[in-house]
């Protein structure tokens, strides 16, 4: 079974995020980037199966500006076979970057694709299952378990009410949620082995999508401060302020 | 034109998630509002939905390929449907976000995820970056899939209405997926998205039996229970107690994180809250710099004082 997994480099999630002055967006100069940790999770996940025997090789693959290509190393550092980079300075959004899946998918036929369930920058949720409908395939979102079994994914999702097993016909897509799995940290060793390992790169006009942004962003704003801070000494204290002054209970 | 609201119900009605939706829809001023019912054995559902205020038609889709909301026929359903409608609305809920973005890319339009404002019919506010920003974004599409933020829309009321009801065609089976069994969380509590008072446990409880305190207080308050990501991880409650980024937005009258540091990801789920009061050890913990009314403290004794100081004043749920 051969697996592409999808990799997005973001904000790290430690980053206090600031908006620009010129409310356009968010600063990203000099702020530090990471993989995007759900796909961390989709990464791990690829790389457990393979050492399972269930795979045999684990594509990793990036969309966006040059630096991209350290996100997929990082991949590739972890135990991924190769890498795919799409590059491009445009504004990606989750349709555009489902249809730039798709192309990579009809070249390079897997069984599987995984991605997060989520970017943690645009906060989307969309991507994965965008690319199971252009694909026809089924989708798995939400990850927390998964198994394969004659011919067919076992996904358990997280869902509101609890969570859920669906059985999947294959090629399927896979969505990763937090408790998949925890990502292990590349050795140092294997970041050596990544560098020698390939990374194709191919641009949107090569794969012949249109990635215009169709969703324009006109503008962005801090959200409204909080005003927090203020302390209470004990219970009695507490109780009586919410009974008395913010007159909750 | 007009606007589909694909509803969600439990025994009680239409899901408040939904009907926050509803409310949203209203506002996008596009015409009248259709709401789609769509499960096995959903007539009452159907007619529950009719007594919504305001709706011009409940669409009912009732067979057996709707039982456990698998993705693809829910999709192809929609997509059968889409030809009447300039909008789709769903909650953002785990239900609109499996969905929703399948029915946009058959439809080849864009998704708007999470909406927290309507600025006009193709033009709304949406968190990014953990709602550490707010995106104003502006739609070119002709049609507009959107998903609505429960707690930034009151819920539509849900009686005194009698929208017609129709049934609808079952769209054909894809084939691709199917249900093999659920596990769902059972309580006697508010639901957490409901809640008017939620208190929340993180890593700082050391252990789910702990979490007895807390229902213990949540018993007097008439709260729903949630838990941090960390909470959730080490196992000391299921996956859907977590509130966050990544988890439930929740926006109750009143929020008590207790043992919860204050994560970004943890705030974006909980800094719309009404009050929020906050037990923590750590004086500087993130936390405090949103609470209404810290309390520095242990939690281990905090927490039954909570409980006896509620006891003794009398305190019961509203
Ligand atoms: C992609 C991603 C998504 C995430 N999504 C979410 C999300 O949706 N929701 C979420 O909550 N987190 C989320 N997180 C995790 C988040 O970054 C934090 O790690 C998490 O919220 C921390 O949980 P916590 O506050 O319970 O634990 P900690 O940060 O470990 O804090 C525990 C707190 O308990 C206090 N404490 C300990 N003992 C006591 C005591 N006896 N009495 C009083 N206080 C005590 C400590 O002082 C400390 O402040 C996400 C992270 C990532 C990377
Ligand atoms: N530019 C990108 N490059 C690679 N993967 C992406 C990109 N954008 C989105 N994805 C994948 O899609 C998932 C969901 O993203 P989103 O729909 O934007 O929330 C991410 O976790 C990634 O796995």
């Amino acid at each position: 079974m051969k697996v592409l997994v999808a990799v997005k480099r973001v904000i790290d999630y430690n980053v206090k995020v600031r908006v620009k002055g010129d409310n356009t967006g968010v600063e990203t100069a000099n702020v530090k980037m990471s993989m995007n940790p759900f796909d961390e999770i989709a990464v791990e996940e690829a790389i457990r199966l393979q050492e399972a025997g269930t795979v045999s090789e684990v594509v990793v693959v990036s969309m966006g500006e040059a630096k991209c290509s350290e996100t997929i190393r990082t991949a590739l550092a972890m135990g991924a076979d190769r890498g795919i980079h799409v590059l491009t300075d445009a504004e990606l959004q989750p349709l555009a970057v489902a249809k730039l899946f798709k192309t990579i998918v009809d070249r390079e036929q897997p069984d599987l694709v995984i991605l997060g369930k989520q970017a943690i920058d645009d906060d989307c949720s969309q991507t994965g299952q965008m690319l199971a409908a252009i694909l026809g395939w089924p989708q798995g979102t939400f990850a927390s378990k998964v198994e394969f079994a004659d011919g067919k994914a076992l996904v358990t999702r997280e869902v509101d009410g609890g969570s859920e097993t669906l059985s999947l016909t294959m090629p399927a897509v896979v969505t990763t949620d937090l408790r998949l799995n925890e990502p292990r940290y590349a050795s140092l060793p294997n970041i050596m082995k990544a560098k020698k390992k390939q990374i194709d790169q191919l641009t949107p006009e090569e794969l012949g999508v249109d990635v215009t942004p169709r969703l324009v962003t006109l503008r962005v704003d801090e959200p409204p401060p909080r005003q927090g801070g203020g302390k209470v000494a004990d219970i009695a204290e507490l109780v009586d302020k919410l009974k008395n002054e913010a007159g909750v209970i | 034109m007009a606007v589909l609201v694909i509803a969600e119900y439990d025994e009680a009605g239409i899901k408040g998630g939904s009907l926050s939706a509803i409310t949203a829809a209203q506002e996008l001023g596009a015409g009248d509002i259709d709401l789609l019912i769509v499960n096995q054995d959903c007539a009452a559902a159907g007619e529950a939905a009719a007594r919504v205020p305001g709706i011009a038609r409940v669409r009912v889709a009732d067979d057996a390929l709707y039982g456990t909301a698998l993705a693809e026929p829910l999709a192809a359903l929609v997509v059968s449907l889409a030809g009447d409608y300039s909008h789709i609305v769903l909650a953002h809920t785990t239900f609109g976000r499996n969905i929703a973005p399948r029915i946009a890319a058959l439809l080849d339009i864009v998704q708007v995820s999470d909406i927290m404002e309507v600025k006009s019919a193709d033009t709304f506010v949406r968190p990014i970056y953990a709602g550490n920003a707010l995106a104003t974004v502006q739609s070119k599409d002709e049609k507009l899939l959107i998903t609505v933020r429960a707690t930034a829309f009151a819920k539509a009321d849900a009686d005194g209405g009698t929208a017609i009801i129709e049934p609808v065609a079952v769209a054909g089976d894809p084939a691709l997926s199917s249900f093999v069994g659920q596990d769902l969380t059972k309580s006697e509590r508010p639901e957490l998205t409901a809640a008017r008072i939620v208190i929340s446990g993180g890593r700082g409880m050391q252990s789910g039996e702990n979490f007895a305190m807390i229902e213990n207080v949540a018993d007097k308050l008439g709260a729903a229970i949630g838990a941090s990501r960390a909470a959730v991880d080490a196992g000391f409650k299921p996956n859907d107690f977590q509130v966050g980024q990544t988890g439930k937005v929740v926006a109750p009258e009143l929020y008590i994180a207790v043992g919860i540091s204050g994560a970004i990801q943890h705030l974006a789920g909980m800094k719309d809250s009404k009050v929020i009061v906050a037990i923590n050890k750590d004086e500087e913990a993130p936390i405090f710099q949103i609470a209404d009314y810290g309390l520095v403290g242990d939690l281990f004794k905090a927490l039954p004082e909570l409980d006896q100081e509620l006891e003794k004043q009398g305190v019961k749920p509203r």
